[in-house]
């Protein structure tokens, strides 16, 4: 069950550069964190920024409930994000959340994750939470090179990592879809979750159906709002155009007719 | 604390804060983050004759201080809003005032005299800035004639409050808004969005699916107090002000400028709440200067 959606200060934490381009902003909450569910979003305020007007949406990346704070994984894209990369540790930050809808929690594993860059921030969150539900997670994850793979022993944390980079500087070398994983005649995994560019999700669906196994998408449309009421960041389904903020940011492939 | 209360041609709004069509979906999705029992009214989202899918993605690009939308009037039609939504909306706190849209005269009389039978709908508000299907796709909006005609056609099937949102893409706003006013409107609500672009210089692509989009935000903030100050002297219908309104002092610029009533439109999706601290701002701002009354203030600028 989705919590009720609150806008709150919270305050940052840390700030830890992971790549020259990524980093990892943990935030402190004013109070209890509301129940959070992998999949979900925060829309956030970026000030004193001139070039940025709206809110910027970031999945949820991890959480620690006993301590209230959650984590953003941020790519450095343009000035809102660069703002953000400068905050440090006592800024205020303020969120409209939690967004969105979330992951099937499949009990039955094994299940296989798969990311590439910065989509892999909603999948740490989901990686722990079948880890606490007991189900058995693999997770490929996929990159240009060595030095865009990050938190890599989180993920070992949770379960077996496979890895791919498209030089082969680190795993195997290629695409995610290359992995030899993926290239056994039976693949056993009850469910396929992925996150990245819309190309890799297209093709890790095609997989997903080759073998009949069901897949959920994490997508990321442009948004104004971000809590359903301003109808930008629709995306065509079976079912007519859909919010990718509130009836996604996760999709089952079947609903996008991929 | 002031009397907040404002009245437009009839109707009772509990201070001058409304939000804008589009912009606050039908009140529900904004129960999480406030008491809509705070705020005067909400403008709900546009309701056609038929199911709109809208246009394709995307539909959005942000700008500076503002952002552009073609969303293409997506919704569920006139029959859905009133089996559905209506149900669900009708007992809020608050007015609520429902955004007609159509393509031709007919679509636009057909959801006027739907709207017309649900009791707890005081008014509706005309969106004439929609094209014209069957003159080329011009915008009813942009030609005093066919403002005119839409106008008068829903006037003869609408018996409550008739206010009609001016487009901006005009060359004298005080024309349409007199040709509008002769036609039986009750109030008039401007601005709309102005025509604008984004390109893409990456892609060599605009950003936007359709091309062209509405610019709203605070951008558009001088042209509609501009637009709103020239109608106010030009006609004596009550005039709900939108265009860029974050904050109080920016409502009340446009209270003075000769709004009765303002709509708070794309600052929801900054700050949800922003319309009840607008409220709660002017009310201070009244205190202030010691002035009873929000009406008070309506058309007083000094010039």
């Amino acid at each position: 069950m989705s919590s009720a959606k609150r806008i709150e200060d919270f305050r940052v934490t840390r700030n830890v550069a992971l790549t020259p381009r990524h980093f990892l902003l943990e935030l402190l909450a004013p109070g209890k964190l509301p129940g959070l569910l992998p999949g979900q979003f925060v829309q956030v305020l970026v000030e004193n920024s001139t070039s940025t007007f709206l809110r910027r949406p970031f999945s949820i990346h991890r959480v620690n409930e006993t301590e209230n704070t959650l984590d953003l994984l941020v790519q450095i894209k343009g000035e809102g994000t660069r703002k953000l990369s400068r905050l440090r540790e006592g800024d205020r930050l303020n969120l409209i959340y939690p967004l969105g809808n979330s992951f099937s929690l499949q009990k039955n594993g094994p299940v296989l994750l798969i990311g590439g860059g910065c989509g892999v921030a909603p999948l740490l969150f989901l990686a722990q939470s079948l880890c606490t539900n007991d189900t058995k997670v693999a997770i490929l994850i996929g990159g240009r090179k060595k030095h865009d793979l990050f938190e890599i022993e989180e993920y070992r944390k949770c379960g077996e990592v496979f890895i791919t980079t498209e030089d082969g500087s680190e795993g195997e070398k290629g695409l995610v879809t290359d992995h030899s994983i993926l290239q056994k005649e039976k693949l056993a995994y009850s469910m396929i979750y992925c996150c990245g560019p819309d190309p890799m999700m297209e093709s890790v669906a095609s997989v997903a159906h080759m073998h009949n196994i069901e897949c959920e998408v994490s997508l990321e449309n442009t948004m104004a709002c971000g809590f359903g009421v301003c109808l930008c960041c629709i995306t065509p389904t079976i079912h007519g155009n859909q919010r990718v903020c509130v009836e996604g940011p996760v999709f089952n492939t079947k609903e996008l007719g991929w | 604390m002031a009397d907040l209360k404002v009245n437009i041609a009839g109707i009772t709004f509990r201070n001058p804060v409304t939000t804008a069509s589009g912009t606050f979906g039908y009140g529900e999705e904004f129960l999480d983050f406030m008491d809509l029992g705070k705020i005067g009214g909400i403008f709900v989202k546009a309701v056609t004759g038929k199911n709109r899918d809208g246009n394709a993605y995307p539909r959005m690009a942000e700008t500076a201080s503002g952002m552009l939308n073609s969303v293409g009037l997506q919704n569920k039609g006139v029959d859905y809003f009133v089996k559905e939504i209506y149900p669900k909306i009708r007992d809020f706190d608050t007015r609520i005032i429902v955004n007609v849209s159509g393509s031709t005269i007919e679509e636009y009389v057909e959801v006027a005299v739907k709207i017309n039978e649900l009791e707890k709908i005081p008014g509706i508000e005309l969106n004439i800035s929609c094209p014209n299907v069957k003159q080329g796709g011009m915008a009813f909006g942009t030609v005093p004639a066919m403002a005119a005609e839409v106008t008068t056609a829903v006037r003869k099937v609408y018996k409550k409050v008739l206010m009609v949102k001016l487009s901006p893409n005009v060359t004298s706003i005080t024309e349409i808004a007199k040709t509008v006013a002769d036609s039986g409107a009750d109030a008039l609500t401007l601005i709309n969005t102005l025509l604008g672009m984004a390109i893409d210089s990456e892609t060599r692509r605009p950003v936007l699916s359709t091309v062209t989009g509405g610019l709203s935000g605070p951008a558009i903030k001088p042209v509609a107090l501009r637009m709103v100050w020239q109608v106010h002297k030009a006609v004596k219908l009550p005039i709900v002000g939108i265009g860029g309104i974050m904050n109080a002092k920016d409502a009340i610029e446009f209270m003075l400028a000769g709004a009765t009533a303002v709509q708070v439109g794309t600052a929801n999706f900054i700050d949800p709440s922003v319309s009840i601290k607008i409220a709660e701002g002017i009310d201070a701002y009244l205190d202030k200067y010691k002035i009873k009354t929000a009406g008070e203030i309506v058309g007083t600028l000094q010039t």
